[in-house]
């Protein structure tokens, strides 16, 4: 047996102020593809190398940040499974019908976890249209668009209790947490989790108000597609947070910037190898800054309270 | 003088910056190096450069987050700077 539960986070809905300002972000810069539009008009979009109908929803919005996120369990067994235990946690379970508010995607359980994040769990999605080759697979069927994200990969979510919801995804999702992030008194600041070998699937970081998004993060080849990007962020005057730099927590190089919408984007390229029985890594908080920005070692105001 | 170019007065500090009439009092505090800055997103969702316009005529180039900006506060003067743009000279001031 391979991943315990949730194989990936699969599907993220944003909110956004400006639907055709943003989607242009999203298709020409980042490199996305336009899946279609449902009938209430929201876009759904997807990364030229994801096999599913699509990872990423915008709905135009009066304020910016996330709707939800979902992952995708193993079979429709494991579903059942992860749900029964979400009920059996305490968090209440609300059913979402197939091909419904999310077209392609199978039926999916919802819910609300301790840090204010809606949370929704699926098994079955169809198959994208146009993805990627798997007869003799060329490495793509058209030339990727300019930054080339291969597929969104994980978020930084802000909000309260982080410990409540660490234990819940490890304890429901079956996923391990290859590195964190305590203050002196020993309380959890921050988590990078994960359910795969990626050094994290999403990553919490403690904060008052719930339901906060810090980025939400795009898997780009290596770290010349990560200078590529920051090229792109200059071309296309889009806000620059912080980057082109390299984490020594998950080890990836990575560039922040803003999109059109003024949520925080990320792409990001390598980062370590994880595995459910290697030891946990441990930051102090006084040493974050080098743990967030290797290169420099310092932390910059915008990039900790800066969130959508 | 030219007569294009306006000015953007804080009223806590009585400091000034020049604001061009095609750029976000945002923008042009930012080029200033003048006045309360704080970096953010540029984009109206994060809500950080938050202010209260006490004087001064503008124009609202892109929608504010209501998450920051709700209807009464955008009549009462309270805007997002990287969403408007100056129409004359215009007084700022800092919200708590
Ligand atoms: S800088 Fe984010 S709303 Fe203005
Ligand atoms: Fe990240």
């Amino acid at each position: 047996m391979g991943f315990f539960g949730t194989l990936r986070p699969g599907l993220v809905q944003m909110r956004v102020l400006d639907l055709d300002k943003t989607l242009d972000f999203y298709t020409n810069v980042l490199g996305l593809d336009e899946v279609g539009r449902t009938a209430d008009g929201r876009v759904m979009l997807k990364g030229f190398d994801e096999f599913d109908h699509h990872s990423v929803t915008l709905r135009l919005a009066d304020e910016a940040g996330l709707d939800y996120v979902a992952f995708k369990a193993a079979c429709p067994d494991t579903l059942e499974e992860l749900k029964a235990k979400t009920v059996a946690f305490g968090y209440q379970v609300t059913e979402l019908p197939a091909n419904g508010e999310q077209p392609g995607f199978g039926k999916r359980y919802s819910f609300k976890i301790s840090t204010g994040h809606t949370f929704q769990i699926y098994s079955d999605v169809e198959l994208a249209a146009k993805g990627p080759q798997i007869k003799n697979p060329d490495i793509w069927t058209t030339p990727p668009r300019g930054m080339k994200a291969q597929r969104m990969d994980h978020f930084l979510l802000y909000g309260p209790n982080v410990a409540e919801a660490e234990r819940f995804l490890k304890e429901v999702f079956g996923m391990y947490v290859p590195e964190v992030c305590n203050a002196p008194d020993g309380s959890r600041v921050a988590a990078w989790i994960t359910g795969s070998n990626k050094p994290h699937d999403l990553a919490f970081v403690e904060y008052p108000k719930p339901g906060k998004l810090h980025h939400l993060g795009f898997y780009l080849q290596d770290w010349r597609d990560v200078g590529d990007a920051a090229d792109l962020i200059a071309i296309n005057h889009l806000k620059l947070d912080i980057g082109p730099t390299r984490h020594a927590i998950t080890r990836g190089h990575s560039i922040y910037f803003w999109e059109p919408s003024g949520n925080r984007i990320e792409v990001y390229a390598g980062g370590y190898t994880a595995y459910p029985d290697n030891p946990q890594r441990v930051w102090d908080f006084d040493q974050l800054g080098r743990g967030l920005f290797y290169f420099s070692g310092e932390l910059i105001p915008s990039f900790l309270e800066i969130v959508t | 003088m030219n007569l294009n170019i306006f000015q953007i007065t804080v009223r806590e500090t009585g400091e000034t910056f020049p604001c061009k009439p095609d750029e976000t009092v945002l923008a042009a505090m930012l080029r200033s190096g003048r006045g309360p800055f704080v970096c953010g997103c540029f984009g109206g969702g994060c809500g950080i450069c938050r202010m209260k316009i006490c004087a001064g005529e503008y124009e609202k180039v892109k929608r504010m987050s209501r998450a920051h900006v709700s209807e009464d506060d955008e009549k009462n003067g309270v805007a997002l700077l990287c969403c408007v743009r100056p129409r004359g000279d215009m007084v700022i001031t800092k919200l708590s």
